[in-house]
């Protein structure tokens, strides 16, 4: 069946059964692959867009579930050419190794950071709990995040 | 004109009498409802308590839970300040370390022994029965000495909890005596000969330190438990607690090695996860030792009554007639939830229950399912055992009612929920931290 959705401001007719996972919609219908398939479950976070300003889970949400809401992917942060802030940071503090889970890291970091420009070290700990990284970069995911919240670098105020 | 004064005159000589008869008795209430301070002492040292009752503390504190409501997040162990939500506003709970000034360093044994039994602190004041002394009432005092031992060998933590918010006019404590007056009744848990020594010390945990009944008995609207109404199911942080009485919704009679089972990792195989409130009650009693676990196990599925050995009805899964009924919960279910519960899913292949095992689906009330959707699953035991991630940022009230709708009409053989939208809203709203 053909579905309307707003991705990264832009209006999109997929052609697709309505319970596809919102994942699979904008990897091979929309070409937007920063969004990752990890698990399947909802289990490690590498498909992490944003709903409605919300952090979730692509893989696990029906492309019929989003309705009017607006998703927002990482490739509607900015461009190599024009990073976002956050994105800056993540470069900045070299945060990705393999690279496979960033684009969920930074997605999930900047739903916290749109909702509260000022969290502290427990509440980006609490919410970046659920997004994994298998090569271990989390304490430099943490510096980068720290950097755009104006925390100190090694998470002292904690 | 002199019989009307004279009327008016004795109508003032009544309303005096009656203002003054009401004064004396706000008095004599107030007097009743006093409590004397017990003198502060100085903090004992950590080496006057024998080591063995010390350990014997530590054991029963988990058995009571303390720490998980004498915990904020991201605070020291027993060091209190968590929000506590009740329908009469935000209590926070008080730190239980030996610092002198913020904690109970300076109370006394037999101070410890009156809060816990009388709901009284050491200055007098009557405390809230979110403390649930109805319950800790029935503990015994050596008991009581061994969880002070370990209270009063911790780290002192200086930490004061934030005042209370409490709707008008709770803030005065001396009603509570009143409260206590109709719901606390103190007295030892009744021995029955007839049971096992077991049973016995069931009776005694669950009762008493295990506090159960605090959510798995309905509450009236003062508060206090329903006696009558003992284990009939309650509400706990916005979850619902099951009934563990002969009303327990569960598809398969709980056995007493189920129930040891669940409560020591989770999860049974022939029952569902541990969720919400229950998971930090797991977490305590994956670390205490088995044998009081499976007193506390035989004790409550004899209140579920029923005999296991009953035959087994089939578990119902009617996908097509729940489908052609729940389109749209057919069709979120099968992107959001089959992945994992569906037939041939990777998770099913680790032997975890069905859904048709689910006692959330087959409770009368849907409020468990509802959170366990928009909440999630946290895996009670040190992060291990089952996770399941929330669903309230991918989907509305309503597509979640219409899961919940198709996965009641799926799995069980039970009536429609009704006003299943509202239900929802309401699990969000008191699902959300205090």
């Amino acid at each position: 069946m053909t579905l309307s959705i707003t991705v990264n401001g832009k209006r999109h007719q997929v052609d697709a059964s309505p319970e596809t996972p919102l994942l699979y919609v904008l990897r091979d219908d929309l070409g937007l692959n920063g969004a990752k398939y990890g698990c399947g479950l909802g289990q490690c976070g590498a498909c992490t867009v944003q709903l409605d300003g919300k952090a979730i889970f692509s893989c696990i949400t029906p492309v019929s579930a989003v309705g009017d809401r607006p998703v927002r992917t990482v490739e509607g942060l900015g461009t190599v050419d024009r990073m976002s802030p956050l994105q800056q940071a993540f470069r900045d503090e070299q945060a990705a190794q393999c690279g496979y889970c960033i684009a969920g890291m930074i997605m999930r970091a900047q739903a916290l950071l749109d909702a509260d420009p000022r969290p502290d070290e427990a509440k980006i700990r609490a919410h970046m709990q659920t997004n994994l990284c298998r090569c271990g970069t989390h304490m430099r995911i943490l510096r980068a995040i720290r950097r755009v919240a104006g925390l100190p670098s090694d998470g002292a105020a904690a | 004109m002199v019989t009307l004064r004279r009327t008016a005159r004795s109508k003032w000589w009544w309303v005096t009498a009656l203002l003054l008869l009401g004064l004396a008795g706000a008095l004599i209430a107030l007097a009743l409802s006093w409590r004397p301070a017990i003198a502060p002492i100085a903090p004992p040292s950590p080496g006057s308590f024998a080591p063995a009752q010390v350990v014997r503390g530590a054991m029963l504190v988990k058995l009571g839970d303390c720490a998980v409501c004498h915990t904020r997040d991201g605070g020291r162990p027993l060091a209190g300040g968590r929000p506590l939500a009740t329908p009469f506003g935000t209590l926070y709970s008080d730190n239980l370390t030996p610092d002198p000034e913020t904690g109970i360093g300076t109370w006394s044994a037999a101070a410890f022994r009156r809060a816990m039994k009388a709901g009284v602190s050491r200055s007098g004041a009557h405390l809230y029965p979110a403390l649930p002394y109805e319950h800790f009432t029935h503990v015994r005092d050596a008991d009581l000495d061994a969880i002070y031992a370990f209270l009063m060998t911790r780290r002192p933590v200086r930490e004061a909890a934030p005042a209370n918010r409490l709707i008008f006019p709770l803030g005065f404590r001396p009603l509570l005596a009143g409260w206590k007056l109709l719901f606390l009744h103190p007295g030892e848990t009744p021995v029955d000969p007839s049971r096992s020594a077991e049973w016995n010390r069931g009776a005694y945990l669950v009762e008493g330190l295990g506090h159960c009944g605090g959510c798995h008995t309905p509450r009236n609207l003062a508060g206090g438990e329903i006696r009558s109404q003992a284990y009939a199911g309650g509400i706990a942080e916005g979850w619902r607690a099951p009934a563990l009485n002969a009303a327990n919704p569960a598809a398969r009679k709980w056995t007493k090695e189920a129930l040891v089972t669940y409560l020591r990792t989770g999860i049974s195989p022939d029952h569902s996860a541990a969720a919400g409130p229950m998971g930090p009650v797991v977490d305590s009693l994956s670390q205490v030792p088995e044998a009081e676990v499976r007193a506390i196990a035989a004790y409550i599925v004899s209140k579920m009554g029923g005999s296991p050995s009953a035959p087994v009805a089939p578990l119902p899964d009617h996908a097509d007639a729940a489908a052609r009924r729940f389109p749209e919960g057919a069709v979120l279910f099968g992107g959001a939830c089959a992945g994992c519960h569906g037939p041939g899913a990777p998770m099913m292949g680790q032997g975890r229950p069905l859904l048709s095992l689910a006692t959330v689906l087959r409770d009368s009330d849907p409020t468990s399912a509802a959170q366990a959707v928009l909440q999630g699953i946290a895996p009670p035991v040190a992060g291990r055992g089952p996770k399941m991630p929330g669903f309230a940022d991918a989907l509305t009230d309503q597509q979640i009612a219409a899961v919940l709708g198709y996965l009641r009409a799926r799995y069980t053989d039970r009536p429609d929920w009704k006003k299943l939208p509202a239900t929802v809203a309401k699990a969000r709203k008191e699902g959300a931290q205090p």
